[in-house]
């Protein structure tokens, strides 16, 4: 029933989405996090930075986002991210896309874990003379953070899922080794319900983990 | 009226010296709430001064400028001589040696009570690992919670939390502590045991600025009283003077509504 799969590299197809999963999201954990910190930093120049990239950002469609990574950044102005071969500056343009794109979801998850965290655990700090980054990072960040672990599992799950907008700029990951394959047999359903499948397996247990750990490292108050 | 120090008669000859907190001419507004209208205030080294007057007086906003957590409008506040500065690195120097006490403790709650008493000696003295551990655990030894290091804040009762918080004030060597409203949000039970330590430290010369409902503590460990009232500072006495003689009305309302229940 299966035979349709024999010929194509199905996992090294699912191994690629995970690759663009996995650099993407710590991309965007990062990215994000900057933001955050910048959104309540007492510099407006820098609120100002961090609230227009996420009201930009978040509102233009990630097809364009990754599109223009192709086009804009790679065609037009020769950004090749440090790579030589067509298939690694896609996969970098796509990982520094998807990144772009997240971190504005990443950073206001990220804000509203930070309006959880009682006012007074500031002032604490700062009474103790820590500097703001030191409140930031020592006192505010952990304590959003663990606030949001379930928010951000499902950022994750959608950033697992938009990974496939890569293949526009034809990155191989499991959609384009789908398009291909839907071409090529004459299976379209079971194809279809492979690569569905596919896709379950790696954000069911994302969900689960983060779940279980949301619930391992919520602040008590 | 108000402005009148009554316990540094001795030292007048040399005031400069011995000031510890300088407020003068402080104010302060709300939108259009005059909170702190033209607050002069005296500190001296080692005093205990309770501040005491109805909600909304303005006593804890008094408490919260002088380690800037409250901004002011206009006037100045001074520390050991030197101005407030502007937020920033030489606040945060100022800062660490104001020790604050909270109405709501705001102990981190996702650190440990060592780890509590530890992080201001580690990140901003600088003091290495095993000093600042010793020194915590003494500190929570001498507020009788050296038991309860390895839990959590959500873990203690209220009054455990208070006594906490205040070893983490005295972790970091503070000239002055402030402490706005400590026992306000503790059970009946709970708010000696926090008094006793509170008493211990201004046995032992701490400079302390005291917020407080409690009238026992003003009364047996205060050096002055201040009644704030409006805004102001109406009335300023030693407790004795005050609880029994009060020159003031408002005060004398104020006594009489607290002290014939």
């Amino acid at each position: 029933m299966f035979d349709f799969l024999k010929g194509y590299d199905l996992l090294g197809a699912f191994w690629v989405t995970v690759q663009l999963t996995v650099y993407s999201a710590l991309g965007s954990l990062i990215w994000g996090t900057l933001l955050a910190g910048m959104k309540v930093s007492p510099v407006p120049l820098m609120r100002g930075f961090a609230t227009a990239y996420v009201n930009v950002v978040r509102n233009i469609p990630l097809t364009v986002i990754i599109v223009f990574s192709s086009l804009g950044l790679y065609q037009t102005l020769g950004v090749m991210l440090g790579a030589d071969v067509i298939d690694d500056i896609n996969f970098r343009l796509a990982v520094l896309a998807l990144a772009a794109y997240t971190a504005a979801f990443v950073c206001e998850a990220l804000r509203s874990g930070i309006n959880t965290v009682p006012v007074g655990q500031a002032e604490a700090a700062r009474a103790l003379g820590l500097s703001f980054t030191q409140v930031l990072r020592l006192i505010i960040l952990p304590q959003a953070f663990r606030a949001v672990v379930n928010p951000l599992s499902n950022v994750l799950i959608a950033l697992t899922k938009n990974t496939t907008v890569a293949s526009a700029i034809g990155v191989v990951e499991a959609s384009y080794l789908m398009k291909d394959m839907i071409e090529a047999e004459a299976q379209l359903i079971l194809i279809s319900a492979v690569f569905a499948f596919g896709f379950i397996v790696l954000t069911l247990p994302t969900g689960l983990i983060l779940g279980w750990v949301s619930k391992k490292v919520a602040v008590k108050r | 009226m108000s402005g009148v120090s009554v316990t540094k008669g001795a030292e007048d000859a040399a005031p400069a010296a011995n000031d510890l907190v300088v407020l003068s001419n402080v104010n302060k507004h709300f939108g259009a709430l005059h909170v702190l209208q033209d607050i002069d205030l005296t500190i001296a080294r080692g005093e205990v001064v309770v501040v005491i007057g109805p909600s909304g007086s303005g006593k804890s906003t008094l408490c919260r400028t002088i380690n800037r957590l409250e901004t002011i409008d206009s006037g100045a506040i001074s520390i050991d001589g030197k101005p407030l500065p502007e937020e920033g690195r030489e606040l945060a120097r100022l800062r660490a040696d104001v020790g604050m006490v909270f109405q709501s403790f705001n102990l981190f709650a996702h650190k440990t009570v060592l780890e509590n008493v530890m992080l201001g000696q580690l990140k901003v003295r600088k003091t290495d690992k095993k000093a600042a551990e010793d020194k915590a655990r003494s500190l929570l030894d001498r507020v009788g919670v050296a038991t309860q290091a390895d839990k959590y804040p959500a873990q203690l009762s209220g009054g455990q939390q208070q006594r906490v918080a205040i070893a983490r004030a005295l972790a970091m060597d503070p000239k002055v502590i402030l402490f706005d409203e400590p026992t306000s949000a503790l059970d009946p039970e709970m708010i000696n045991e926090v008094l006793d330590v509170m008493q211990q430290l201004a046995r032992d010369g701490m400079t302390m600025v005291v917020v407080t409902h409690e009238m026992g503590f003003a009364r047996s460990a205060a050096n002055r009283v201040v009644f704030m009232a409006d805004g102001k500072i109406v009335e300023e006495a030693t407790p004795d003077q005050f609880f029994s003689n009060p020159r003031s009305d408002r005060a004398k309302d104020f006594l009489s509504k607290i002290l014939h229940h």
